[in-house]
């Protein structure tokens, strides 16, 4: 009797359901990436070449072209750790309303260079700048995330709100550490550090960029072998122990990854706070598929793509280069806001 | 076999289970019956290894949950909670063959994409298959679920009330499909229910629970009495029969 009861229920709710909405069209792969790759090949060309005045084979020539080429390099890092940072982030924490900052990254940063300049007065920052600063203090990042992380995520009471509410309540105490250290600075010391604290890809060294390079690709690599991982570990603790997956393992290694990608970015042009989170947004609505296969791919294919146009626009357009991520945050602060008012804190 | 040894579980002063010594054997559906906060649920995830015991060992299939390998485990047992909600948005087909993951590790093969569709075919969701899961009903939802559990194709399927939230119609139906996923595919399902007069309707076994401990167990003839069921819900319970099987009446 049950039988013939279920038949009539499946049934009946599925004609009931059919014609109430059709499925809806999905735009194939290829498209977004290939106009992505396409504004990416653009955006770059017209930095290498756009509005360079010194005759086209003089020795001038090639080294602006050197000086854009490094510029490009650096984009190309930058994006690809908030792009793929933030997406995994979200991943791993299952919600898609958060940015890596919320650990508290930006404010370690900020706090790191303020100590710098109090302490060592201004000159610090010049003669400290260089590959073992950069290097060092990514290193004191990843470190700072790590210990934080598994000493939060391992045992029995791993919660990974409580983990996140620590790196909000971290962030804001180093936050208000650096202001402190700001409010005794003088004038000119305050002014030099101020052009720190916004991320500035123009002034970023060359000496840097293999390495971030490398740690890019093996950070990288590391996340693609873990596709198909990543897309259990989104559905959650439960639904990923279930399917055999080692979750506290998985999310925590993933965080370290992503501390990794964040700081490298961090250490190279500065702390960005929403530029991540809009390009990972971008990629969730461009792809009908939530697979990591296609998601991370796309998502450092974007984050080029939207960088690279906005470094071009606005340096060699508008003449406006120191106030890239200052625009960027703006129009990035207005998407999550647009985001949030729009899907509700889900 | 599923054996329970000595597990007992506390949040802070307060035990919430056990100790409980139980031994649920292979094939056929086992109800887990009891008041709220009778410690059903706990019981069932610390099975399901998605909650680790204070004291005590379970194994299931011969693997201790607690020692075993996760991905070993995730082919010999599978559970669903009550609760599923998902960032990701997915079709209905997507998810059902996440439930191949433990075998595939994400690249399926045609023995797992025959393995999606037969979960798809016995929950009657093949034309289902494309629609993302925000855009079912509650019914339709909890179907595709249980077929994702089914396609990991593992002997023990545990299922924390599957009946949640679903109306008459719906609740038969899923409880007709489970009686299948039993009989025809040898899974041994333990579910937890509400209705006592589900479980004595579909189960072979009902496990009834009160205050963290088992109380009784035992087929749904020798537990759908009034002394036991009063008993265990605490309330005064009549049994009438019906259609030749037990039905507890307690409504006033």
């Amino acid at each position: 009797m049950a039988e013939t009861v279920s038949e009539g229920v499946a049934a009946h709710t599925d004609t009931a359901t059919d014609t109430s909405r059709p499925t809806p069209r999905r735009v194939p792969t290829w498209v977004p990436a290939a106009v992505a790759g396409a504004l990416t090949l653009l955006f770059a060309a017209g930095i290498l070449l756009w509005d360079n005045r010194l005759p086209v084979g003089s020795a001038g020539h090639r080294t602006i072209v050197q000086m854009r080429l490094v510029s490009i390099g650096t984009i190309v890092v930058v994006a690809f750790c908030q792009g793929v940072g933030t997406l995994a982030f979200h991943t791993a924490t299952a919600n898609r309303i958060l940015t890596p900052s919320i650990l508290g990254f930006d404010a370690l940063y900020r706090v790191i260079q303020t100590a710098l300049v109090f302490f060592l007065g201004a000159g610090a920052l010049a003669a400290t700048d260089g590959l073992g600063k950069v290097a060092l203090q990514s290193l004191l990042m990843v470190l700072v995330a790590t210990l934080l992380y598994g000493w939060l995520f391992s045992g029995r009471k791993a919660n990974l709100h409580v983990l996140l509410l620590v790196g909000v309540v971290l962030g804001m105490g180093f936050g208000s550490l650096s202001t402190f250290m700001q409010r005794l600075l003088t004038p000119s010391e305050f002014d030099i550090l101020s052009a720190r604290l916004f991320g500035n890809i123009s002034v970023s060294n060359v000496a840097y960029l293999p390495w971030a390079f490398g740690v890019c690709l093996v950070v990288g690599l590391v996340l693609w072998r873990r596709r198909h991982v990543l897309d259990v570990l989104a559905l959650g603790r439960e639904t990923s122990t279930n399917l055999g997956v080692r979750y506290q393992r998985e999310v925590l290694l993933v965080l370290v990854l992503v501390a990794v990608l964040i700081s490298v970015s961090t250490s190279l042009v500065g702390p960005m706070t929403f530029f991540g989170f809009v390009v990972a947004t971008l990629t969730y609505q461009v792809l009908a598929s939530n697979e990591h296969s296609r998601m991370l791919p796309m998502v450092a294919l974007l984050a080029t793509a939207v960088l690279l146009g906005a470094y071009f626009v606005l340096r060699h357009v508008f003449y406006a280069g120191g106030m890239i991520s200052v625009i960027i945050e703006l129009v990035g602060g207005l998407v999550f806001l647009v985001h949030l008012l729009r899907k509700g804190l889900r | 076999m599923i054996t329970l040894t000595d597990v007992s579980k506390s949040y802070g002063a307060t035990r919430a289970l056990g100790p409980v010594d139980l031994q649920i054997p292979r094939g056929g559906i086992t109800a887990l019956v009891g008041p709220n906060g009778a410690g059903k649920s706990t019981m069932l995830t610390i099975v399901g290894r998605l909650l680790g015991a204070d004291t005590g060992r379970v194994e299931v299939g011969g693997l201790d949950v607690a020692r075993s390998r996760s991905r070993d485990l995730a082919k010999v047992l599978s559970i669903l909670r009550q609760e599923n909600h998902f960032v990701t948005r997915l079709t209905v087909r997507q998810l059902v063959s996440t439930g191949r993951f433990p075998h595939s590790q994400g690249r399926l093969s045609t023995h797992d994409v025959a393995q999606v569709d037969a979960a798809l075919e016995f929950l009657d969701l093949m034309t289902l298959g494309d629609r993302f899961l925000d855009e079912l009903s509650g019914g339709q939802r909890q179907r595709a679920y249980v077929a994702m559990v089914l396609a990991q194709d593992t002997d023990y399927v545990l299922l924390d009330e599957p009946l949640n939230n679903l109306d008459m119609a719906h609740a038969v139906a899923m409880m007709g499909h489970l009686r299948r996923a039993a009989d025809e595919l040898g899974r041994t399902v333990v579910i937890v229910v509400h209705d006592v007069n589900f479980a004595a309707a579909y189960a072979d076994r009902i496990v009834a629970m009160s205050d963290g401990t088992i109380s009784h167990v035992g087929t749904p003839a020798e537990i759908m009495t009034p002394e036991i069921l009063s008993e265990v819900f605490a309330t005064p319970v009549d049994v009438l029969q019906h259609d030749g099987r037990p039905l507890a009446v307690y409504y006033r």
